[in-house]
């Protein structure tokens, strides 16, 4: 029987396998930040261990940066300290870091596939559960605890129990405004929180293959908040020209070699997978949450849901409970709701394309009065690359707010967070409670929406603008 | 790490489901550097309000935590397992865990026991009727237990055996994987050229 694409590449990382014991995966790139690192690096001095593969590794700052005056000392202390304390951890270890304020800092999840370090085939590990991104280029890619962080930075390895392989195979074409964001919103409502755990799962299909890189890094970003262990695509033409040229792309001779092993990933067609999920993208539409987890999601076009009308008891209590979070009334049509914030960013949605979806819709319009507008771009080379596109303009112009990159406010561990009962309409990827602040209310969107809600105040579509 | 053999303590019923890691430990908990001080953090929106269940005396010395399913989603933050550890829990009883919690918990040391969706109701019921009832966990044998006479509940819980077996030894996974330098060394040796180096 052949293999799945998940099944190839695990199976070319396993360094040891034992019955009763989980594999023993080799780890290709390790990328770290300041927030779940420090205590790994307390770990290793203590044992009086080292880091094993430095040129394996990768730091940047980005869940604490400030995404004004960045140019200047971080003002809040604390976050100040972990910050230096991973410039510390880099200096001491001999780890590549990019620092706020150099030219490749961004996003951990932007900066990697941007410079061309995450390529198919790989293993990829982050202290951070949307490195699940990075299965958009056919790696297996996954979030891990601070311990892992560690156990990776003493050994490049991790043992780890094999997954069942899951596919989600999304036929037909999206409809013109409907994007990878909906694509996943419309998935999680389908499965749940918990519908992927213990899967790693490959998406594939018509829609899929027709997304561009962003879009599938959109969908595989969003893998976790269904339970996946990952997300992963097959690699095809659109991956390897996105990566070549790339400043640690292969070249010349490695290339070739490269290529011609990528084209090797991809499912064989008489491999099993244990689950499969079908879904039609050609009946997708702009899909936006109203409560307090991804899963908790309706089409734009809809109404808040009733409690009453769910099948299983916890379903209707966590319902009802989100609601009450929300302060939304059931029945209530979705466009109806009003927005205080509209975020435009984060690892799920703050790629150049995200950018450049949203300014086209902002364009020569202006950001609702009651409302503002964050666009925060995923990594510097994204906000210098928009700053010459002049997309920075539109957005100013628009009465929006032009910031430095960062997470900011999809998790608000900078100063970027929702006042308490504060409603924003969020490009990210969490809705739940507090998330962007405390109080804070929170509805998941695409990019387009975020652009239309930006300048009606309400949660809206490009197609309302007209 | 501690050895974990068996635990007996006060069960704390969260009638939640879902119970995401933002809501164990919000991110501007996470800022410290160290493993410990995060117990001030823990579920802190929800200790806001009174009648949340740590709030009551008779819970609030908790180490056995019983709730619904889906526990620990979200975030790959381990911060949720020691502010849990940190505030006294040695263990957690969930129908449903978060992959990336249980791996974390597991390499931590608090219990993460998965039992049927029936036993958190029964262990809910019984810990609400008697606030300040123990429950039990014995990780050789897999059993979860309280209450007494005809009431007692017992019943198995999943663990996996590899997980097991490292709490119960109270061994470090970095010790038993630097024991397999060799194979390590000959997998690397033999990595192709084309993968990329960061330096």
């Amino acid at each position: 029987m052949g293999k799945t694409l998940a099944e190839k590449v695990w199976d070319e990382h396993v360094v040891r396998s034992a019955a009763g014991e989980p594999d023993l995966l080799y780890i290709d790139l390790h990328l770290l930040h300041e927030v779940t690192s420090p205590q790994a690096f307390d770990g290793l001095r203590l044992a009086g261990r080292t880091v094993r593969r430095p040129d394996l590794t990768l730091a940047t700052e980005d869940h604490n940066v400030p995404t004004v005056d960045w140019d200047k000392p971080i003002a809040d202390p604390v976050s100040r300290t972990q910050v230096e304390t991973l410039r510390r951890n880099a200096e001491e270890f001999g780890i590549r870091l990019h620092p706020l304020g150099d030219i490749e800092q961004g996003i951990v999840h932007v900066v990697g596939p941007q410079l061309g370090l995450t390529q198919p085939g790989m293993t990829i590990v982050c202290g951070d559960s949307h490195t699940s991104t990075h299965g958009a280029f056919g790696a297996i890619a996954f979030g891990i605890g601070t311990s892992e962080v560690e156990h990776v930075l003493a050994t490049q390895t991790l043992p780890q129990a094999k997954p069942k392989t899951m596919a989600v195979t999304v036929n037909g074409s999206l409809p013109d405004g409907v994007t990878a964001k909906d694509l996943v919103l419309t998935l999680i409502a389908h499965t749940g929180t918990g519908g992927g755990q213990g899967y790693i799962v490959e998406y594939r299909g018509q829609a899929i293959e027709e997304l561009s890189m962003e879009g599938r890094m959109t969908v595989c970003n969003m893998s976790i908040e269904w339970g996946a262990k990952a997300g992963l695509i097959a690699p095809d033409q659109k991956t390897f020209d996105y990566i070549e040229g790339r400043p640690e792309a292969p070249q010349g001779a490695d290339w070739d070699a490269a290529v011609a092993h990528w084209k090797t990933l991809v499912t064989d067609e008489d491999a099993r997978f244990d689950e499969e999920i079908v879904l039609d993208a050609g009946t997708m539409t702009p899909f936006v949450t109203w409560g307090t987890n991804p899963g908790q999601g309706v089409p734009l076009g809809a109404a808040v849901p009733d409690p009453a009308g769910f099948e299983h008891e916890s379903d209707r209590v966590g319902a009802e409970k989100a609601l009450q979070y929300m302060g939304l009334e059931a029945g209530t049509p979705m466009r109806e709701v009003r927005v205080d914030t509209v975020f435009v960013g984060s690892c799920t949605n703050g790629r150049i394309e995200d950018l450049r979806t949203a300014a086209a819709i902002i364009k020569g319009r202006h950001v609702d009065k009651d409302t503002r507008l964050l666009v925060v771009p995923g990594s510097v080379r994204v906000r210098l690359q928009a700053e010459q596109e002049g997309l920075d303009v539109i957005f100013k112009e628009a009465g929006a707010e032009w910031r430095g990159a960062g997470c900011s406010m999809c998790l608000g561990m900078n100063p970027d967070q929702l006042a308490p009962g504060e409603r924003s309409a969020s490009t990210s990827n969490r809705n739940f409670e507090g998330r962007q602040g405390k109080g804070g209310r929170t509805h998941l969107v695409s990019v387009p929406v975020a652009a239309a809600t930006a300048v009606r105040g309400t949660l809206s579509s490009p197609a309302d603008l007209d | 790490m501690e050895k974990f053999t068996t635990h007996t303590g006060v069960g704390v019923p969260l009638r939640r489901s879902n119970v995401d890691t933002d809501q164990i430990i919000p991110a501007v908990y996470l800022k410290r550097v160290t493993r410990t001080g995060f117990e001030d953090g823990l579920f802190a929106a929800w200790r806001n309000d009174p009648s949340f269940v740590l709030n009551n005396e008779a819970y609030a010395a908790g180490s056995v935590l019983v709730a619904g399913p889906d526990f620990g989603t979200g975030s790959s933050r381990e911060h949720a397992v020691w502010a849990l550890q940190n505030y006294g829990f040695k263990a957690v009883i969930s129908p449903r865990f978060a992959d990336i919690f249980r791996g974390n918990a597991g390499k931590a040391g608090l219990l993460a026991a998965q039992v049927d969706e029936k036993v958190v109701q029964r262990l809910w019921d019984h810990l609400e009727a008697h606030p300040g009832a123990t429950v039990t966990l014995d990780l050789e044998s897999r059993t979860v237990r309280a209450g007494e006479g005809p009431d007692t509940i017992e019943d198995s819980f999943d663990i996996d055996d590899y997980t097991r077996w490292r709490l119960l030894e109270g061994l470090d996974d970095i010790g038993i994987t630097l024991g397999r330098e060799d194979a390590i060394a000959t997998y690397e040796a033999a990595r192709p050229s084309f993968k990329p180096a960061t330096l």
